[in-house]
């Protein structure tokens, strides 16, 4: 598939996956492999401690302020409290959202309508949706298992509330879920036994729950073959133990990428195993070279 | 100090960590060495998935209550899988005056969030269970696997947050006229419920006020119990164990964890790296000079050999900062632990047989 087309499915791709998989890796790499075709791209990250800014090559952890990683890539955080600030401001009350927050009405609120900081942020997304901030908009989802309760927010809020602005707000987030033109939500998976598992789960609650459309899932950080590399059975030499090492772990992995492929029928882009731990800004342009060659194979 | 010191003579473990990293599996085979040394052990999990019941090779699936794992000795193995609905609702019919209160709050649609959906509630449900246990004659060691990294330090401050939660000043200025039977009405209270009612409706506000009249006369309760709770996260008998896998992100995300638990006053007991590549006893410098010879064996050697020589430099300073809390290292598994007998192997990488 031509990589320009693959990132203009939607406007708006929000990467998701559980702990330890890569998903904010993915997200920057996505982020260089789409720029690297000549399209614009804005990264929003929602979690205040996210990696993301280091990984785009920033000196610093993004903020709520958009910032310019190269000339095609700007960058942001979103928040629940600065999206609520930011819609206050829009409708003449400015300054409300410190002193609700003081009070400690905002947890009282958002206990009583689960999902309402979710819904801000989400709201948040689709005005940048609309506005057209960039050809192609990135997000990284929630970390761990909050992908789904994040994603769900939109239902689960319109049932609490049926009418005013939260409700508006509910209503218009859920159809940009539900509308493939319009936003795709990308799986990152592991070549692992319980990431496998939990990819699978995933995908179905996203796909039956909220009626997402999933773009093809990445299995992130596959160990690549060694060609002609065999494993004698007895020999106790180093050489011998890292070579049986890696055909276990080549032989696991592939078993768990069949029963992915099998389980879950989406088209898979492999990112390949990064051999030094220390991530960097270059090893991520290396992976966008693999992602952008993975979406041609396609 | 070695981990073995720390799983004999404490009487709480706490594993926190980023997601991803086994911390689910650390928890259970600390549980498992304890037992095997002869201690009598519980692990809690958090985590509604399976994952505890299946590292434990248990075919049915785990309760609120602890269920014994048979076939492990001298000592004890028992696990359980928190419930913290049910355990809220337990805590909620501790401190309830009479029947009718606890009727009231149990059926308010307002507390059904709040004791399900409430950010911190899981994590203090959590301390709460951990507590309970501790003073459980038959446990004479709690384990508990906590959720990922920053939900990690909620168990330490949800019992505090929900105190101030349940004794707020909207929550005063909700009740108290109720309560003293004046009709007046905190005029600036009103401004704010007539605010939000248009916000969120209605009748979600008056399920929110409804709840905090049938609580009114719990708060003191909940107040000394949150007390004694964080007394013992706090205490010398409790332990931290950090859990992390040697890559950058997850590392600098137990770093984090490290320095919010020292602004708490808490120095982590030890540090467990899970997934690290396996040492084969030749430099990456030395297998990449056989490797220029062509043998795909060298050149496998020499990856592995520089992934697992990156992973140790990343892992030197943060175990600096830890020290004098060991740092133990368990090798990348090929397989996901499933029955007891894999448990053990993880068991003795981390007790160090």
């Amino acid at each position: 598939m031509d990589p320009n087309e693959f990132f203009t499915t939607s406007r708006v791709l929000i990467v998701a996956g559980k702990g330890g998989v890569g998903k904010t890796t993915v997200t920057a790499v996505l982020a260089r492999a789409a720029a690297s075709v000549g399209l614009s791209v804005r990264v929003i990250a929602i979690d205040e401690e996210s990696p993301l800014g280091g990984l785009l090559g920033l000196p610093k952890p993004l903020g709520p302020k958009v910032v310019t990683v190269t000339p095609q890539i700007t960058a942001q955080l979103v928040t629940p409290m600065q999206a609520l600030d930011d819609y206050l401001r829009d409708h003449g009350m400015r300054g409300v959202t410190s002193q609700l927050s003081r009070l400690g009405i905002l947890d009282v609120v958002a206990s009583a309508a689960p999902g309402i900081d979710d819904i801000l942020v989400l709201a948040k997304i689709k005005q940048l949706e609309k506005q057209r901030v960039a050809d192609l908009m990135i997000v990284d989802a929630p970390a761990a298992g909050h992908a789904i309760p994040f994603l769900r927010a939109p239902r689960a809020l319109r049932e609490i509330i049926s009418v005013g602005p939260v409700n508006t707000q509910a209503v218009e987030a859920g159809e940009l879920l539900a509308d493939g033109k319009r936003c795709q939500v990308m799986l990152v998976a592991l070549a692992e036994e319980t990431p496998v598992n939990e990819a699978i789960e995933t995908a179905f609650a996203l796909e039956e729950d909220i009626g997402v459309t999933l773009a093809p899932v990445v299995v992130n950080a596959l160990y690549p073959t060694i060609e002609g590399l065999i494993a004698p059975p007895r020999a106790r030499s180093a050489v011998a133990t890292a070579a049986r090492f890696r055909l276990a772990r080549l032989a696991a992995q592939e078993e768990h990428r069949g029963r992915l492929a099998a389980e879950l029928p989406l088209p898979q882009i492999v990112l390949p195993f990064v051999f030094d731990a220390s991530l960097t800004a270059e090893s991520v342009d290396r992976l966008a070279a693999d992602f952008i060659e993975g979406v041609r194979a396609l | 100090m070695t981990l073995a010191d720390v799983i004999d003579g404490r009487g709480v473990i706490v594993c926190a960590g980023p997601g991803g990293v086994g911390k689910t599996t650390t928890a259970a085979a600390m549980a498992l060495a304890a037992a095997k040394r002869g201690r009598r052990a519980v692990v809690i999990t958090i985590d509604p998935a399976r994952r505890l019941a299946d590292a434990l090779g248990l075919t049915t699936g785990l309760t609120n209550q602890p269920q014994h794992v048979v076939g492990v000795g001298p000592g004890e193995l028992w696990a359980m899988m928190l419930d913290p609905k049910q355990t809220f609702d337990d805590v909620v019919s501790r401190y309830a005056n009479d029947a009718d209160q606890l009727d009231r709050i149990l059926n308010n649609a307002f507390y059904k969030n709040v004791s399900s959906a409430l950010s911190g509630t899981q994590e203090y449900m959590a301390a709460e269970k951990l507590y309970e246990l501790h003073h459980d004659d038959r446990f004479d060691l709690v384990i508990i696997d906590t959720p990922p990294t920053r939900h990690a330090l909620d168990v330490i401050d949800a019992p505090r947050r929900l105190t101030r939660f349940l004794d707020h000043r909207l929550y005063r200025a909700l009740v108290m006229p109720a309560r003293l039977g004046f009709r007046v009405v905190n005029i600036a209270a009103q401004a704010v419920m007539r605010t939000l009612s248009k916000v969120v409706g209605g009748a979600v506000i008056a399920d929110v006020i409804a709840f905090f009249q049938a609580f009114d006369g719990m708060e003191a309760g909940f107040g000394e119990r949150a007390t004694l709770v964080l007394a013992l996260l706090t205490s010398p008998d409790t332990a931290y164990v950090i859990i992390t896998a040697p890559r950058q992100d997850r590392l600098d995300e137990a770093a984090w964890l490290s320095a919010q638990l020292a602004e708490r006053q808490i120095k982590p007991a030890a540090l467990v790296v899970n997934r690290a590549h396996p040492d084969f006893g030749v430099t990456a410098a030395d297998a990449q000079a056989e490797a220029a010879g062509g043998d795909p064996a060298w050149t496998n050697l020499a990856q592995l050999a520089e992934v697992a020589e990156s992973e140790e430099r990343l892992i030197t300073p943060l175990a600096a900062t830890m020290s004098p809390a060991p740092v133990v290292r368990v090798p990348l598994l090929i397989r996901d632990v499933h029955d007891l007998a894999g448990l053990g192997d993880v068991a003795a990488h981390l007790v160090g047989q």
